[in-house]
């Protein structure tokens, strides 16, 4: 008994960091394998013909991304990827051939998403028995990582590094993080570098050879693709230790029958995301910069956060914050208006925590309230840009007594 | 109307949200999370109204309902209002209803001030209780009556809101004609709460031990040892902690010397500042002149000498009283026939038919012979 939807009206989706919509290439290709049968490890023709779907994913998808097919390692998503060169990049640094249980420190921007901030905690939890320490490094007010500290914290002793786990692009802010420098400085020391990648595959060039990176996470969801499927790029010969362990699927790094769909549905997505990006990134970049002009001159007091330079962030991605309003009274009345949004940062319970991110770039809990994410996609127009300028104003109007309410006695 | 429909993830609120809808207003649903949200937070809680599994529930509801849901964080007022104030009432010996206090300070008060700045007419809950258009309609006067289900009333928790709170009030479930209606419905609407367990404890008491989570939480003189006596003053038996005591109870008060008729023996009274417990006899339990401070008049102040019907508890017996002074914010009503086990801190709330008059936080309740005789 779902009731009738409300009569027809205008709607900005602007949550693409969140999720993006499939293409629909990607969902016919989908489609397609899902009515076959036939599992990609079986040796009939059904698996054969499986098992060819598979492998020409991944060979697509490492033509996308600079890698070879054999350093693609399909996962269940970003957060599998994450966890999977997290823990597995620990474990093989401490145990096995060349590894050093003297190496038992963990380094992480402490911008993270919680996809590589919780499994690098969980390995430090001494309830875990994993024996690591984890050391969240700083960013600057723009939420870049600070170099100076990570190369204090890598020379303070070098051996003792475990790995090096540095987002390409941050989910809240949308900064571009100096990977390069980061993994320069890494190398000096033979220290292997993670990079979750979910928000930058798709977004601005990617290039796994190139970046001298050890592993890279990324996910199909955030560039046109489904939802559940991901996968974890292994530099070749880098040692990992898996997390799941069974059939003995993805070089035996990732156990589980291989769903030949969604490897098809993810290579269709990521090989448009990636052929089309350059005009993309230009169109979304302009629509970004309307989008924040017209909250600015709606709003009294916002404050754009992350880069203030263009080259140094995500194309599609504006982050402000309005003082004295809260984040969730924003989202239910601009959703209440049609503009789908996000704070950008986790809930516990569906309840808004003070941002991580926002802290770390050192804003107070009470500056870091007001927190709204507009991320532009694929799909989006100059239309969703004018309809945000439209109900903004009004909304955080609205928003700023609510929030008097709230703290009145 | 807009309405915001409050979601605790129990049936009742969620059938009372669809009825919202159901009467054509624009319902939006929101599950208060009442317990802190610290990620430190015990999952799983068995019972009561923030745990995250009612979280999940009110928002499954609200999805077969097909409202937006949203989580309001409203543990901070819900943890000065409703459970430090509950710590500090038996800390000074008195026996405190907190859903009393959640409904007059959060519920109907921090979540309605937010809802209505937020561009909502209206706040609806699953509490069963009426609201009628009274003789003052046309000046905005609502009545607050008993549920058409007299066995689930739940008005007597809501005796604390005046006329402004009754105004932006909803309770769909008021003309529900039993529980059992109400479950069925669910069960119809495909809502999966159908079955759910009532909530009877405490909600923010995990298990229900209300005695064992004070224990760790009173300090002072109240959590101090002390002498329990009897009328005479004549020591009896000690206990560990004023404060945890209430008046009427019997069980738990290990007594030294037994009563000389041989009779149970309950606690009278409680007096914190002296680190004491008084007990006597059922008999001594009769009082009939309730005083109270803290008025809240759902409609018009009712007159001295008015004849109406007296509540001290929830689900309580209405008893038979007359009004001897209602000024300001004190009341004093007199029973009709004496009545047992009413503790200060527990609301008196007064009735008129079915009608809500108001109510106050009894400060004292004596037995107006005794009270002469010691005059």
């Amino acid at each position: 008994m779902m009731p009738a939807p409300s009569a027809a009206r205008a709607s900005a989706y602007l949550d693409h960091a969140a999720d993006t919509p499939v293409l629909p290439a990607a969902a016919e290709a989908m489609l397609a394998e899902l009515t076959r049968t036939g599992n990609a490890s079986a040796l009939h023709t059904s698996g054969r013909a499986a098992r060819r779907v598979v492998e020409e994913a991944r060979e697509e998808l490492a033509a996308a991304l600079g890698a070879r097919p054999g350093e693609v390692v399909l996962t269940g998503g970003g957060t599998e990827s994450d966890n999977l060169a997290v823990k597995g990049l620990y474990w093989a640094r401490r145990s096995g051939p060349g590894g050093d249980p003297r190496r038992t420190r963990v380094l992480v921007s402490a911008v993270e998403h919680h996809g590589v901030l919780d499994p690098a905690h969980w390995l430090a939890d001494p309830a875990t028995g994993q024996g690591a320490v984890v050391e969240e490094l700083p960013v600057d007010g723009e939420g870049r990582l600070r170099l100076d500290a990570l190369r204090a914290a890598v020379e303070r002793d070098p051996a003792s590094v475990a790995l090096i786990s540095v987002m390409w692009a941050n989910n809240e802010v949308g900064t571009l993080q100096p990977l390069h420098e980061v993994v320069e400085l890494a190398a000096e020391h033979g220290i292997p570098v993670h990079s979750d990648a979910v928000q930058a595959v798709g977004q601005v060039p990617v290039d796994f050879a190139a970046s001298g990176l050890a592993a890279l996470s990324f996910t199909g969801h955030k560039l046109g693709g489904p939802t559940g499927v991901g996968a974890l790029v292994l530099r070749r010969g880098t040692p990992l230790v898996p997390v799941l362990h069974g059939g003995g699927q993805e070089g035996g790094v990732r156990s589980g029958s291989v769903d030949a769909a969604s490897a098809r549905a993810l290579a269709v997505a990521t090989t448009a995301a990636v052929a089309t990006l350059e005009e993309r990134a230009a169109a979304l970049s302009a629509l970004r910069d309307q989008l924040e002009a017209a909250v600015l001159a709606a709003v009294p007091g916002a404050v754009v956060r992350g880069p203030a330079s263009a080259a140094d962030r995500l194309p599609g991605l504006l982050h402000v914050t309005v003082p004295g309003a809260e984040g969730d009274a924003l989202l239910y009345l601009l959703d209440a208006r049609g503009v789908e949004c996000s704070t950008g940062s986790a809930c516990t319970a569906g309840v808004p925590q003070p941002s991580h991110v926002l802290r770390a770039m050192g804003l107070s809990d009470a500056e870091a309230q007001g927190a709204l994410r507009f991320s532009l996609g694929r799909t989006s127009t100059a239309a969703d840009v004018a309809l945000v300028g439209e109900v903004i104003g009004p909304v955080v109007e609205r928003a700023r007594t609510a929030g008097l309410a709230l703290v009145s006695p | 109307m807009r309405v915001l429909a409050a979601l605790s993830g129990g049936v009742d609120s969620a059938v009372a949200a669809a009825r919202a809808v159901d009467a054509g207003h624009d319902v939006v649903a929101v599950h208060l999370a009442l317990a802190s949200t610290a990620p430190s937070a015990v999952p799983g809680r068995a019972r009561g109204c923030c745990t995250v599994e009612d979280s999940r529930d009110a928002r499954r509801a609200a999805d077969v309902i097909g409202v937006p849901f949203y989580v309001w964080d409203l543990s901070e007022r819900f943890g000065r209002d409703v459970v430090d104030d509950f710590v500090a009432e038996y800390a000074a010996g008195r026996t405190p209803n907190p859903c009393v206090r959640c409904n007059q300070k959060v519920k109907f008060a921090a979540l309605a001030d937010r809802a209505l700045a937020l561009g909502f007419d209206a706040v609806a809950t699953g509490h069963y209780a009426r609201l009628a258009d009274g003789p003052g309609t046309t000046t905005g006067g609502r009545e607050l009556h008993r549920s058409h289900d007299l066995g689930k009333d739940q008005s007597y928790v809501l005796a604390v809101l005046p006329p402004e709170r009754l105004a932006t009030a909803l309770f769909p479930l008021g003309d529900a004609a039993d529980k059992d209606e109400v479950r069925a419905e669910a069960a119809a609407r495909g809502l999966g709460v159908a079955d759910k367990p009532d909530s009877t404890d405490i909600c923010f008491v995990p298990d229900g031990d209300t005695r064992a989570w004070l224990g760790s939480r009173l300090s002072g003189a109240g959590s101090e040892a002390g002498d329990v006596v009897d009328a005479s003053g004549a020591v009896v038996g000690a206990h560990d902690g004023a404060a945890g005591y209430t008046v009427g109870q019997r069980r738990g008060l290990r007594l030294g010397t037994p009563a000389p008729d041989g009779k149970p023996r309950y606690v009278l009274s409680v007096s914190v500042a002296e680190r004491r417990v008084v007990v006597g006899s059922a008999e001594d339990l009769d009082v009939d002149v309730l005083t109270g401070d803290g008025a809240v008049w759902c409609g018009p102040a009712p007159e001295v000498g008015a004849r109406l019907g007296a509540q001290v508890r929830a689900h309580g017996r209405e008893l038979a009283c007359s009004v001897e002074r209602a000024d300001g914010g004190e009341l004093r009503v007199r029973l009709d026939e004496p009545a047992r086990g009413v503790a200060p801190g527990q609301l008196l709330a007064l009735y008129d038919g079915t009608r809500v008059v108001g109510s106050a936080t009894l400060s004292s309740a004596v037995r107006a012979e005794r009270a002469t005789l010691r005059a």
